[in-house]
This record gives structure tokens, sequence and C-alpha cells, in this order.
């Protein structure tokens, strides 16, 4: 409760969180209250925002509010996904990293070590390129390549919380290990995960934008990183073209970070 | 432990995780759907089924999975990495003739990062309410949320369309000479945007780890011994504090070192500039997967040689530590 008073007295975490629900809100109603189909043609090719169409149109002549409106969801939806998937992963390595310790401890870090070296977009790259781009690809492979700072973080948790006296009480208690790992420990150890997960979240979405921006998105779905890298060769011609999808996706991750910020100090009073 | 035993160790240590790299691309190519024989035939321009035999027994298709791995690290180890049909050459030397280009960019941008990154942070910290500290604050979350290829765009639109004093892409002019210092200038000139966007991001990032490190180096007891013997404040931050406070930074630094090889693969793409993120971008517009295959390898092995760096740094910078690693 002091927490959420604390979040609700930061002017700079409030403008996040006021930002996220109007991106979220304009995306949810925005194309039906706008009421132009992004695949119409409402002008010529690439002219430039007038009262018609406030952002302009693309090379193909259409409306690129329209597109931003609609392209934001499936911006949004696999940010969110690909980011479940990453703290999901991350929190269970390490977890059991952290509560098991020994020559379990090794092995998992081994593999933590790994994927951080791995080079993540261009692993990525491989796996959606030899997949087929797809929103379930594209989610699936962002989640398994940026899960290892959730994973360091979840291990320090469980291996400072482990020696506590309540995790004693609890065993002696005859919980099992399942229970202690989920239902004692990690409920504890929540604070600097959230963080994590908000943070991811914003992470999650710019890799989709810099895959569908290098052409590796769904190609049934409009995201805001298509649009830019589909309308890059006219950037010079036509900047409101790729000015506003980027500008769409930076404010969203913006506001993401912002509220990641405020939970952060929210939740640790000495920062 | 001695240097030798310890570098020794560290290129086992790198060997090993090469090796799981070249084990999961393996998997990978065996996972994905599709036979490969058919995709071979089909970047040949199709084959017919006696073809089509042959290509499975040239590429090791018939036999067993172990047998087919070991055939394949066998392949690497002797330095071939695969043929591209669509550049219509070996993998390996497509690869390896990128990696400077690559290399200079990812350089140019975690150097410029590290030393403006760290003059931000030693002001910031310094002068807590001051103008730098709120900059560290503002440039750490912008250069979070700004997604790379956009802000490179940006900046392409300011600084060579608008403004044009900077070239809108490539690595060097045509016009201009091919060696000696006009060349070094000119590359240096093509240099300077894309090495921005990428270093903007990172700035942001060391900028908050050497403002936190040199705040709790600042309130430590050898400053105060420091302070107490009569030394300059000028020494006293940049020899004493600055020395530990750059520790984490070059911790960061190093583990990141993936991060901004991803990073330079879209500002490659923007920038037009030769490098692997470029030929990785060519590689997907023709499904050329053989090709990005090899850039993965190469950007791993680039990514191991940068740790392999950074610890060597690290013992530089902290004599404690020549003990631990």
């Amino acid at each position: 409760m002091r927490a959420g008073r604390t979040f609700a007295s930061n002017p700079v975490a409030l403008a996040g969180l006021t930002m996220l629900v109007a991106i979220v809100l304009a995306l949810v109603f925005g194309p039906v209250l706008y009421g132009v189909d992004a695949l119409d043609i409402v002008n010529a090719p690439l002219s430039a925002p007038d009262a018609e169409a406030p952002f302009g149109t693309d090379y193909l002549g259409r409306d690129i509010l329209a597109s931003v409106l609609l392209g934001g969801r499936a911006t949004l939806l696999v940010g969110i996904t690909a980011a479940l998937i990453s703290v999901s992963i991350g929190v269970t390595v390490g977890a059991v990293a952290g509560y098991a310790g020994g020559r379990i401890d090794a092995v998992l870090m081994r593999v933590t070590e790994f994927f951080q070296v791995l080079p993540a977009l261009l692993f990525a790259m491989v796996v959606v390129m030899l997949f087929r781009p797809s929103l379930v690809t594209v989610a699936l492979s962002i989640g398994v390549v940026s899960w290892t700072g959730t994973a360091r973080l979840a291990r320090a948790e469980f291996l400072r919380l482990k020696g506590l006296e309540f995790v004693e009480a609890a065993r002696a208690e005859g919980a099992t290990d399942l229970r202690i790992v989920f239902r004692v420990i990690l409920p504890n150890g929540m604070a600097p995960l959230v963080v994590s997960a908000t943070l991811a979240v914003g992470a999650a979405m710019l890799f989709e934008g810099g895959l569908s921006f290098l052409g590796l998105g769904d190609p049934n779905l409009i995201s805001w990183g298509r649009m830019i890298g589909q309308n890059r060769s006219y950037l010079l011609d036509a900047w409101w073209t790729v000015t506003f999808p980027g500008l769409a996706l930076f404010l969203t991750v913006l506001s993401v970070a912002l509220i990641g910020d405020g939970i952060n100090d929210a939740l640790d009073p000495r920062s | 432990m001695g240097r030798l035993v310890w570098l020794a160790r560290r290129l086992v240590h790198g060997l090993g995780l090469m090796l799981a790299v070249l084990v999961l691309n393996f998997v990978l190519v065996r996972l994905a759907p599709g036979d490969p024989a058919v995709v071979i035939a089909g970047e040949m321009g199709g084959a017919s089924a006696q073809v089509m035999e042959q290509i499975r027994a040239q590429y090791g298709l018939d036999r067993s999975m172990p047998e087919q791995l070991l055939r394949y690290l066998g392949h690497v180890l002797s330095g071939d990495l695969g043929y591209s049909f669509y550049f219509n050459r070996p993998v390996a030397g497509l690869v390896f003739e990128r990696m400077g280009a690559t290399a200079l960019l990812v350089l140019a941008a975690i150097g410029s990062a590290l030393v403006l990154g760290t003059w931000l942070g030693i002001v910031a910290a310094q002068r807590p309410r001051g103008v730098a500290a709120q900059m560290v604050a503002i440039v750490s979350v912008a250069g979070f949320a700004a997604p790379v290829f956009w802000t490179g765009m940006m900046l392409l639109l300011a600084f060579a369309s608008y403004w044009p004093i900077f070239p809108v892409s490539g690595m060097e002019d045509v016009g201009q000479p091919r060696h000696g210092v006009g060349w070094l200038v000119d590359v240096a000139h093509h240099l300077v945007l894309p090495a921005s966007t990428l270093a903007m991001i990172y700035m942001a990032q060391y900028s908050r780890q050497a403002r936190a490190g040199m705040i709790a180096a600042l309130g430590a007891d050898y400053i105060r011994t420091a302070r107490a013997k009569g030394l300059g404040e000028a020494r006293v931050v940049y020899r004493h504090a600055l020395a530990n406070a750059m520790i984490p930074v070059i911790t960061i630094a190093g583990l990141q070192f993936g991060q901004v090889l991803a990073g330079a693969v879209l500002v490659e793409t923007v920038y037009s500039w030769p490098g692997l993120g470029r030929l990785a971008y060519e590689s997907i517009l023709r499904r050329d997967s053989p090709t990005l295959l090899g850039i993965l390898l190469g950007s791993s092995v680039m990514v191991i040689l940068a740790n392999l760096a950074t610890d060597a740094a690290y013992r530089l910078a902290d004599p404690r530590m020549r003990g631990v690693l």
C-alpha cells in the first residue's frame, strides 16, 4: 500500500501511466473511431500531412494515421507475449539455480552464460527465418533470447532468501520444495522481478520493431516496425512515412520505461 | 595463477561456447520445417528425383544425425561454412570480408559511448542537482526507449538531408582516394552518423553506471584519505575514484557487446554500412539461410573475443581480480 502511494506521488511515473493508458485506448478504439481503413488508398502516394490525412500517406497512398492506430496492436501483443515467455523462463531458471545450488546451479548458469554470449537479434532472425515469420515464432524467438537478465536477478533473490528464517519455518512444517519455491520464496522476492518484467515488455516491443523493420514480422499484420521498414526508401522525400510510426513506438516504450522506473522507486525506498 | 594459465583456461572456455553455438545451429536447421535437399534443389533452380538423390548423398543427408553433426563440425573446422546460392560464393569468405566494417562501427560506438557516458556520469555525481545529473536521468530513459533504426533515420534526415554535413550512406565515396590520409578522413566522415546513432543508447546506460559508481566511490574512506593527504580535487576524482567507478562500467560494456552487435545490424541497414548487419539484411531479403547462419557464427566469435578482452581489461583495472579469474 505504501508502495502504491509512493508511486502515485511520483509525477514522472504517473505521466508514464497516463501515456500508456492513452495509447492503449487509442489502439483499442482508434481504428473504429477514426473510420479509415488502413489498406484503403485515400490520396496520392507520399502526400504530405494535411486535414484529410493528418499523418500523410505512404508509398501506396494509404493513410498513415490509420496504419499507426492498427499497427500498434501487433507490437503490443507481441511485446507482452514475448515478455511473459522471457520472464517465465528467467524466473524458473533463476529460481531453480538459486534454490538447488551446487551442480544444478553450475549447469544452469553455464546455459545462461551461453545465451548471454549468443547475439540475440541475429539468433532470433535465424529462428524466425527458418520457421517462417508469424506472431507465434516472433514472440517465441524474442522470449527465448531475452531471459538471461531476469534469471540472474531471480537467482540472486533466491540465494539471498533461501537461508532466512521464514523459509526454515516452512520447511520445518513439512512444505515441499515446489511449495517453498513458488509460494514461500517467490512472493517475497517479487519486487525486483516486477521491475524487470515491466522493462522486459518495453525491450520486447523494441525487439519486435527491429525484426519487423528487417522484414521478419508476421506478413499478415501491420506493425510499427514493418511500416518503418517498408517506407525506408522514401525517408528523404517523405519524412512523415517513417517519423510517425517510430514516434509511436518510442512513446509507447518510453511510457513503459517510466512506469518501470516508478515501480522501482516505490518498491526500493533507498533509491 | 600465471597469466598463461589464465589465458589458456579462458580460451578453452571460449572454444566450449563456440562448440555450443555450432551444435545449436545444426539442431535449428534440422528442426526447421522442410527437407534441406528440397531447399538446396530450389536454390539451384529445381532438380529431378535422380539429382535429389545425388544432393542427399553429396551433403550427407542420407546418414544418421550424429554422423551429420560430426560432418558439419568437420566442415566448419576446415573453414567451410557452406555455399550461398544468392551471392554465388562460399559463405566463409563473405562473412570474413564484412567483419572489419562491423568491428569498426561497434568499437567506434562503444568507445565514444564510454568516454562521453563516463564524463557525463562523473559530472552528474559531483553535482547531483545540476544540469548534467538531470540530463543523465532523461537521456538514460530516452536512450532505452528509442528504437535504434528510427533514431538512425531521424539523424539521417537532420544531418544528411536538411543540413547535409554528413553523407547519406555507405563507408567511402567513389570519388575519394582509396588509400592514405584522404581515405581515413573519408571513412571517418561516413562513420560519424552510424556510430553516433549506436553510441546514444549505450552512452545513456554507461552514464547511469558511472554516476552510481562515482557516488559510491566518492563516499569511500580511501577518498577521504587522498583528500587528507592534500591531493588536488582533479587527481582525487580522475585517478582515485574513477579507477574504481570504471569497473562496473567495463563489466556492463563487456556483457552488452552482443547487444551492441545487434544494434549494429539495424544501424548498418539504415546507413547501408557494408558490414555483417547489411549482409544479414540482404540475406533475409533473399531467404539465404546459409549466409545468415554464417553471420550468426561470425558474430558469436566476435562476442566471445570481446568477452575475453573485457576480462583482460578487468584484470588490468582491478589488481584484486588477478587472483580470482
